[in-house]
């Protein structure tokens, strides 16, 4: 598969080839058919993340690194467990965790293969370590 | 003393509203502030050492995001080293291409931002959002709540919002755990009125992610930024915390836009003594610095506070154009109300609505004010028609289209049907045929049928803990036989799975096919170029269910029995007694009645007797070489014995003339036609007589009504037209005689 971003946008009309669910099944059989005989479930009905690296290509041709990099960072965080993104943000509000607590999120990204996610996460410690918005201990 | 002016201006809703002087320590100033830093930018190698005021060691968490992720050092160089006013005339310039300021603003820090917006007038600021704006195409978001929050009511009103052509709808809860059923309801009636347009619910973080998790909904913009460190922190957030929100949110597929908007901090007592202008700025930096394709700008709940101040409504138009400029996606306020004044209000808005914006409103009111759940309802339902009106005037898109009454009706029931049958196949509390009837076509939420809101709410609870998906709902729908509808929801769930509405200011049609700034991107480079609101677009907004074809307002006269019978050509009268009453070349005949509606026979009559009673004797001939009332009445003069004629065109227009004046002098002149009785010819009649004779006469006394313009003159338009039309190019006049039924009731 050779994928322009310049071209290939929107994915859904473009380049329905590439897009698939979670489990692997293409768009083209995301129907009323296959979902009456139970062959696609409602929690499959999802980007993935190579999906959203996609988007995220996409977004960088079209001049929005910013975008491209959230993107990116939500392509990590798609196969993240919906707890653990609550947790995450709630740590990054302010005075709620410690930098240990803050640097022990970032290793639990890491480990889930949230590299840039987790670099964000220590950015963020640095940062708050500096203006008084860690807790205390 | 005082005024009795003053004192009814002061009566006037406008008065509610305080303004106040610019108080810059309270952020009390709009732009361009005493104490806004000088915009600078200073490097050592990679690093930003200084940046707008402050030494890298004092940097709060906003310099410090906007440095890590908002600055293109590559650029800053190049683009601060340009005077503001040099970048200004960019803006406005039409052959400086957007992307070519768009690559520029990656190099300046808020404060340039600000400083140079703040430059830009009124005019150039709409020119410079036009150029700007993200998407080719304007749109416009709809609020959808009701105050009983009652499922029916909200799946008609989407699915009228929808029908309609908003294309995206927000709701929100009065009771946070109803969100599921709102959401719900919200799902199946934007896709019974128009596939593709996509929903939110406005709820706290956690149960919004549940809900978009569940494909429930398909965007947010509840994230909120702010221009200073304790506001932000006070919002119980950080920059760092804002962008993994949307980051979270955007591995959810939902589509996210930040909120900021001037006056914020102001209001949180927090604004540094910094302009509302140069803290938005520096929230936007944020929001583009986090990734986020958009941004809810427009000061939004602030307005008002903002609206307190010289140059804020100019400073909101300002804010709209930095985010634009910063290449985000701008839903552009117009949501909470921003004066009691109507005059006011509409004024106000004519910034984002004549340009156009990604979307013109943040939330537009599809239902009754007193359902607006949000504090919103700046625009409303009672106002559509004034909306898609001023559309009209202008010929410019805002995003909304006219749309038939048996058409919305129709779109109406089958929502709440639909959403009848979903609740039934999911188990939900029945929604019953009277709140289906209701839903249809009442008018807000007092006339819904009451629910049980205690069954709703564990119903609601119960549907997030079975974990029902937007597929459930696909399922649901085809089983009662809403397949098109069924189909709708289906593929909402598809665009989850290929994400592409989270490019930059994503709308999805009505074939599903998406529409962002990529693939759709705002090509404006002047005249001739740009979104133009013009084809068949054009024709559907300006056909507006109750306009009519112009002759529709005449009513067309049979060509039976004339009123006056014509006897030869007129002369000239010799007896001093005589009035001529001289009319215009359609009278009684392609025309029979005055625009006030009297029979042009009873008028004649009118005039006759009046003249009689004034003790003169009355004359009747038609004028045919001219239509102008001033011609007939001097040719009628002409034609007097006395030298006086009462000249009356067919829409009922009088004068009373006399030989010896110019033609477009007169003695007395009767415009105001709507207003006229049969009476009022008598009057006229008389006066005439008077002046025959040489009586003293004080002049017939006349009404003033300056909207009889407003409301008839399309009419007298099309009846003059008539009367042209029936002249006769250099004809002499003729004699006339009213038949005897008319004559005999003399």
């Amino acid at each position: 598969m050779s994928f322009d971003p310049n071209r290939d946008y929107p994915l859904g009309a473009q380049r329905p080839e590439l897009v698939t669910t979670p489990s692997g099944v293409p768009l083209s059989e995301l129907t009323l058919a296959a979902a009456r005989e139970g062959r696609i479930d409602g929690a499959e009905m999802r980007a993935t993340p190579r999906t959203l690296r996609l988007q995220a290509e996409v977004a960088r041709a079209a001049g929005r690194p910013q975008l491209a990099e959230n993107l990116e960072r939500a392509a990590e965080l798609a196969s993240v467990p919906d707890d653990l993104l609550l947790e995450v943000y709630t740590a990054l509000r302010p005075g709620r965790a410690t930098v240990v607590e803050l640097e022990r999120w970032a290793t639990r990204l890491e480990e889930l293969g949230a590299t840039a996610t987790a670099a964000f996460v220590r950015e963020a410690a640095a940062a708050y370590e500096e203006r008084g918005l860690v807790r205390a201990q | 003393m005082r005024s009795k002016r003053f004192a009814a201006r002061a009566r006037r809703e406008l008065a509610l509203e305080p303004l106040v002087s610019p108080l810059p320590e309270l952020g009390l100033v709009a732009a361009n502030g005493p104490n806004d830093p000088e915009p600078e930018l200073a490097l050592d190698g990679e690093r930003v050492v200084r940046m707008d005021g402050r030494d890298a060691e004092e940097f709060d968490v906003i310099d410090r995001f906007v440095v890590a992720h908002g600055l293109d050092l590559g650029i800053a160089e190049e683009a601060m080293a340009l005077e503001d006013v040099e970048i200004a005339r960019r803006l406005v310039d039409i052959d400086v291409p957007r992307a070519e300021l768009v690559r520029l603003s990656r190099g300046l820090t808020p404060a340039k931002l600000a400083r140079v917006v703040g430059l830009l007038e009124p005019v150039e600021l709409m020119l410079a959002l036009a150029k700007l704006r993200a998407r080719r195409a304007p749109a416009n978001q709809a609020h959808v709540t009701n105050l009983a929050e009652s499922p029916a009511l909200l799946a008609a009103d989407a699915a009228e919002a929808a029908r309609r052509g908003f294309a995206e709808m927000e709701t929100t809860v009065g009771v946070a755990r109803y969100a599921p059923l709102n959401a719900l309801a919200l799902l199946i009636g934007s896709q019974a009125g128009r596939p593709g347009v996509m929903t939110q619910c406005a709820v706290e973080e956690k149960r919004n992610l549940e809900l978009a998790i569940r494909g429930l909904v398909t965007y947010a913009e509840t994230l909120s930024v702010y221009g200073t460190e304790p506001v932000f922190v006070d919002g119980d957030d950080t920059p760092w915390s804002k962008a993994f929100l949307g980051a979270a949110y955007a591995s959810r597929g939902v589509k996210v836009r930040f909120t900021s908007g001037t006056g914020s901090e102001a209001l949180m007592g927090h604004a540094q003594g910094y302009s509302m202008l140069y803290l938005e700025a520096r929230c936007l930096a944020v929001v583009r610095a986090a990734g986020s394709q958009g941004v809810q700008n427009g000061s939004i709940s602030v307005v008002a506070l903002v609206l307190s101040l010289p140059g804020g409504v100019r400073a909101i138009l300002g804010e709209n154009v930095l985010a634009a400029w910063l290449d985000l996606e701008v839903a552009s306020g117009n949501d909470a109300i921003a004066s009691h004044s109507e005059i006011r209000k509409t004024a106000k808005l004519m910034g984002q609505f004549l340009p156009g914006t990604d979307f013109v409103t943040s939330g537009y009111s599809v239902m009754p004010r007193r359902d607006n759940t949000f504090g919103g309802g700046n625009y409303d339902a009672d106002d559509l028609d004034e909306w898609l009106t001023i559309q009209r005037d202008w010929q410019v898109d805002a995003g909304i289209e006219p749309v038939a009454e048996d058409e919305i009706l129709r779109v109406r029931e089958r929502a709440a049907r639909a959403a009848q049958a979903v609740f039934a196949e999911l188990g939900l509390p029945p929604i019953s045929d009277e709140e289906v009837a209701a839903a249809t076509t009442g008018y807000d939420s007092n006339d819904m049928p009451p629910r049980d809101r205690a069954a709703d709410v564990e119903a609601a609870d119960e549907l997030l803990a079975r974990g029902v998906s937007g597929l459930d709902v696909a399922l649901a729908l085809d089983r009662r036989g809403f397949a098109d509808v069924a189909a709708a929801v289906l593929g909402m769930q598809r665009q989850r799975v290929a994400a592409d509405y989270l490019q930059t200011a994503a709308v999805i049609d009505e074939h599903g096919l998406v529409r962002s700034a990529v693939n759709d991107p705002n090509d404006y480079a002047g005249p001739g170029t740009g979104y133009r609101l013009d084809g068949a677009r054009w024709e559907l907004l300006q056909s507006l269910p109750q306009v009519v074809a112009p002759d529709a307002l005449v009513d067309e006269e049979d060509a039976a029995e004339p009123l006056v019978r014509e006897r030869g050509e007129a002369g000239v009268g010799d007896d001093p007694s005589e009035v001529v009453v001289a009319v215009g070349p359609a009278f009684g005949k392609t025309l029979r009645r005055t625009i006030a509606g009297l029979d042009h026979g009873e008028v004649l009559h009118a005039v006759c007797e009046g003249i009689r009673e004034g003790g003169a004797v009355p004359r009747l001939v038609r004028i045919r070489r001219v239509a102008d009332v001033a011609f007939i009445g001097h040719d009628g003069a002409r034609l007097s014995g006395s030298g006086v004629a009462v000249g009356v065109q067919s829409k009922g227009t009088a004068v009373i003339h006399r030989a010896d004046l110019e033609p477009l002098d007169n003695l007395e002149l009767f415009g105001m036609a709507p207003l006229y009785t049969l009476e009022s010819y008598r009057a006229m009649g008389r006066n005439a007589a008077g002046y025959a004779l040489g009586r003293r006469v004080g002049p017939v006394p006349t009404e003033l009504d300056n909207f009889a313009r407003a409301k008839l003159i399309v009419r007298t338009t099309l009846l003059h037209a008539r009367e042209t039309k029936a002249v006769v190019a250099e004809a002499p006049p003729v004699e006339l005689e009213l038949p005897a039924s008319v004559a005999s009731a003399q």
